[in-house]
């Protein structure tokens, strides 16, 4: 792995002896193509805009009940060419998959396919209302009918929930069912078993759901520990067990796979609860193995993850969740069902069909927009390529893994094979050099860093999630850059403190951020 | 297969470098109860782009599109023009493909454009701070229940009746399980809402008010009547807005007094996209209140050296860091959709924006009128924006609205649909006029509900 990229091409850069590629201070404070851009409201004025509509009438009669705006509003316009600049020189400031390696463990930063965006701008689907007389939109509720069943399939689980806008709001979906379905047979129950390698997520969600927490502790080998919640289970009392819930991540967070699921999912049903599972990292098993084997009673799916919808900067996000035959009568409304070749919503007034449903967790029917392209790629790759997924995601994985755990500690790698993220941690760096630092150094040869400091059970935690749609030649490249930023680390190279050098910024100040919050742009600035 | 770049050699090289034999040693911890013995069965196998495209069209197909209707649908989702260099700027990579910006350094695309959206939003509502958005306007409006009851320590909500029912039910799905009390009323059909009888239940265990401006019938009312009332007993009024183009005409609810300001944000780029996803807006007119607020936020700060950047900050709130106590369960926002509303918003500016909800109020006011002089249909309010209510003579509206489908208009929102079962409301119609709206499609609709209002008095 000494070439840098499969033809060994490398750029030749002249280096001063500072590390820097210092050149003369510019008037713009541009540098080239790294173009610095002002905010919107330092460019753009109240009396200019990019669309052309009919000037108003001053004079027109309203009937606004008397409420006119009389004061500005404070917005500022562009033209359209000053538009399409501001945020293409924005957009260049950010890093994307389409760039370059985006490792981020548990986020599953897959190529998103373009088919999938042109699909989901066909005006069949992009230009329909949510309230439509069913009779014209046929082919959407069937196409929410189809991705469910997709997802029903490929879980091996009979109910799927299509509303929940995101893996959190799916999260919370399951949580509410398992209640919901408690409270319905007169057992309301007070706790939520979480391990300690859980996403924030899952105690944020059951805390929500009025539920306390307990945590599990985690193994030394990084799986959670059944005995404890054994013990747990049965420490009820007369009433017989106060555990409502288990919520375990499998694949976990440490990157392995949950070999007891099946026991604990067997103990948690025994005492009467049931088991969540965070889909979270669905992609390493997607199409090889199915959560419905396993005794999951409520799983969410990130279609933002395993299906490819893109990340956006942060959303939007999509989390339908597959349901048990004991859980799948609470799932919320609205849900599409099919009568012969007619597909109709179920909502609140379908009080027959509607059963013990929980009721509505948003105004429509859950992300159209991201059903459309995952139904896309799930269509492109097939059972057969969905397999290929799961299997190249962790191949991808496990090469990593065993090229990095000669030098960087992997406290896990005894455990056996990971699935398809590897974890590491900042064992050994020297002076006080830390997982921060080799992050920001990873920045700087051209690397989105991986996921860090979590999860919360390894010091100084690296998860690293290739995907399966890296190249092994980029692959390869990442694992040497790696390999020298950890010897650089390990040696105490006080320059990895100051990185990145060459990113849009250098470190930002997170402390002074949140000392004095300033969330709005205001005139005093200029 | 074009998505996966891994060759056959390359796996046989990876595997040895591994030290497995085949892929099956790598799955080894997976019970034999789960190992399937071949690709799922029942699914079919990989396709072409061609063969997909070809599926996923004769779907798309099936649909009768607004843009090829006269269309007068509303009621929480509007249909706004979208200027081509929206879609232009959200399809690049950097911003499609980028994920949530925890490393700031190479994230300042996302992050300015944050920066900028919550400033956007907290103008347009009035009030000092917005967040980074939500996933919709429903969820935001469960969200400032939520924060109200925090903020008040008190665990009472009074919803208007006039609040989109969709989003009252999801206020009502979160509440019996949190034990929040929430007190709804039945919506009455009036020129103008009620807002003694709202007032009136107002009491001292009130955490919040919660009111629609304009509301689900498109009427107008006076925010600070209520803001008044609910500060005297010491509650929080929560404005939820559903068409933010209104705002572009009306005073904004921060303004008339409201403390927190939720609404759906999808009428400013998004589109229709059958209901998802959407653009939750959330803000709060007092900046001390921010540290209460779910969601994510971005603020300003300096780099190493010296120069101006933006991070996410106030993450003590959240769940990545509080856990079980953290604010929300919220994890991601409604990003891609956020820069949609910004660029958008940036292409219309004050100016724009005024000319825009002038266009709609005009329009609005044409139909109407128009839609007035048919025969066995009135309209309801004294005060609207661009979308009103009418009552219609003859068969229940949900009937019209389906028999004019058949007819290829997609003349409104029935009552009846938002509010089953609930008869003072079977003839009434929401009709939504935008700017995509032309005087031909007022005159096909007028044309058509005299025929069938006619058909059925």
């Amino acid at each position: 792995m000494n070439a840098p990229n499969k033809s060994g091409w490398k750029p030749v850069m002249e280096v001063a002896e500072d590390g820097m590629h210092n050149g003369p201070s510019t008037t713009t404070g541009n540098r080239a193509l790294m173009l610095e851009e002002p905010l919107l409201f330092e460019i753009g004025h109240a009396e200019v805009t990019g669309v052309d509509l009919p000037e108003a009438d001053p004079d027109a009669k309203t009937r606004l009940g008397g409420f006119e705006r009389s004061e500005p509003i404070g917005l500022v316009g562009l033209t359209e060419p000053e538009t399409v600049r501001h945020y293409t020189r924005l957009s260049r400031q950010n890093y994307g998959i389409d760039l370059g390696f985006f490792p981020l463990g548990s986020c599953t930063m897959k190529h998103n396919p373009r088919l999938n965006e042109k699909v989901a701008r066909l005006p069949g689907f992009a230009d329909i209302h949510p309230l439509a007389p069913q009779s014209t939109v046929q082919g959407a509720l069937q196409v929410i009918h189809e991705l469910s069943e997709w997802l029903s399939k490929l879980t091996g689980m009979p109910g799927v929930a299509m509303s929940p806008k995101a893996g959190a709001h799916g999260e919370l979906c399951g949580i509410l069912a398992i209640r919901a379905a408690h409270e319905a047979r007169g057992d309301a129950r007070e706790v939520v078993l979480v391990p300690e390698s859980a996403h924030g997520t899952n105690p944020a969600t059951a805390a929500f759901a009025g539920y306390r927490v307990e945590d599990i502790p985690a193994t030394a080998e990084g799986r959670v520990d059944l005995a404890k919640i054994k013990e747990r289970l049965g420490k009820g009392g007369e009433g017989g067990s106060d555990v409502a819930a288990v919520m375990i991540t499998n694949p976990n967070t440490c990157g392995l796979f949950e070999k007891d699921f099946r026991e604990i999912a067997d103990a948690v049903h025994a005492a009467g609860g049931y088991v969540y599972c965070d889909g979270a990292n669905f992609n390493a098993i997607v199409g090889r193995v199915r959560p419905g084997d396993l005794g999951v009673d409520a799983m969410h799916i990130n279609l933002h993850k395993t299906f490819s919808t893109p990340h956006g900067g942060g959303g939007p996000g999509s989390g339908p969740v597959v349901f048990s035959e004991a859980l799948a009568p609470y799932a919320p409304l609205p849900f599409v069902k099919k009568d012969g070749e007619n597909y109709y919503l179920v909502e609140e007034e379908n009080r027959e069909e509607r059963g013990p449903s929980f009721g509505r967790m948003t105004a429509f029917h859950g992300q159209m927009g991201m059903f459309t392209r995952a139904l896309t790629y799930m269509l492109s790759h097939g059972a057969d390529g969905l397999k290929q997924v799961a299997e190249d995601a962790v191949l991808n994985a496990n090469y990593i893994l065993r090229s990095m755990e000669d030098i960087l500690h992997a406290p896990f790698a005894g455990s056996g094979p990971c699935m398809h993220e590897a974890l590491f941690g900042d064992r050994d760096f020297g002076g006080d050099l830390s997982t921060l630092d080799l992050a920001k150094g990873l920045i700087d040869e051209g690397f989105h860093p991986m996921t860090v400091y979590f999860p919360l059970v390894v010091h100084g935690a690296m998860l690293v999630e290739p995907t399966e749609t890296e190249s092994k030649a980029n692959i390869d490249q990442f694992i040497a850059a790696l390999r020298s930023l950890v010897e650089r680390a390990k040696a105490g190279d006080e320059t990895l403190k100051h990185a990145p050098y060459y990113a849009p910024r250098r470190r930002l100040d997170e402390t002074a951020a949140a000392r004095k919050p300033k969330l709005a742009w205001s005139e005093d600035e200029a | 297969m074009r998505y996966l770049p891994l060759t056959d050699t390359d796996r046989s090289e990876m595997l040895a470098r591994i030290g497995a034999e085949s892929i099956d040693d790598l799955f080894v911890d997976v019970p034999a109860v789960a190992q399937l013995d071949g690709p799922i069965r029942d699914l079919p196998m990989h396709a072409s782009e061609m063969a997909v495209e070809r599926h996923m069209k004769a779907r798309a197909a099936k649909n009768l599109a607004a843009g090829d209707a006269p269309f007068f649908l509303g009621a929480g989702a509007y249909r706004h023009h979208v200027p081509a260099s929206v879609d232009t700027v959200i399809q690049r990579g950097e911003f499609l493909t980028a994920y949530t910006p925890y490393q700031p350094e190479i994230a300042q695309g996302t992050l300015q454009m944050l920066f900028e959206f919550q400033t956007q939003v907290a103008r347009l509502y009035g009030c000092a701070v917005a967040n980074a958005s939500l996933y919709d306007g429903s969820t935001a409006c469960w969200e400032a229940v939520a924060m109200a009851t925090r903020v008040t320590k008190r665990n009472r909500a009074v919803l208007s009746g006039a609040l989109h029912p969709h989003y009252a039910q999801v206020v009502k799905t979160m509440a019996q399980f949190t034990g929040d009390e929430i007190a709804d009323s039945a919506p009455a059909i009036a020129p103008e809402a009620d807002l003694d009888g709202l007032i009136a239940r107002i009491d001292e265990d009130t955490a919040c008010v919660v009111v629609q401006y304009p509301d689900i019938l498109g009427r107008i009312s006076d925010l600070s009547k209520v803001a008044e009332a609910a500060h005297e007993k010491g509650a929080l009024l929560v404005a939820v807005n559903t068409e933010p183009v209104a705002l572009g005409a009306i005073r904004s609810p921060g303004e008339m007094g409201a403390d927190i300001v939720v609404g759906e944000g999808q009428s400013i780029g998004v589109g229709l996209q059958f209901g998802g996803p959407y653009l939750g807006l959330f803000a709060v007119r007092d900046p001390k209140h921010v540290r209460q607020m779910p969601g994510r936020l971005c603020g300003e700060t300096t780099d190493a050296e010296g120069r101006r950047g933006f991070v996410l900050t106030l993450s003590t709130r959240e769940q990545h860091i509080r856990r079980e106590k953290a604010t929300s369960n919220i994890c991601t926002n409604s990003g891609l959709c956020a820069l949609a509303f910004n660029v958008h918003m940036t292409l219309l500016g004050e100016k724009g924006l005024r000319e825009l909800a002038a266009e709609n109020h005009r329009l609005a006011c044409l139909a109407a009128d128009r839609l007035a002089q048919v025969p066995g249909v009135e309209v309801l309010n004294s005060s609207f924006f661009n979308e009103f209510t009418l009552m219609l003579g003859g068969k229940p509206a949900r009937e019209i609205v389906r028999d004019l489908a058949d007819r290829g208009v997609l003349g409104g929102v029935s009552l009846g649909r938002l509010y089953p079962g609930v008869e003072a409301l079977e003839h009434a119609l929401l009709v939504a006029v935008t700017e995509m709206t032309t005087e031909e499609d007022i005159e096909t609709l007028a044309t058509e509900l005299e025929a069938l209002v006619k058909e059925t008095v």
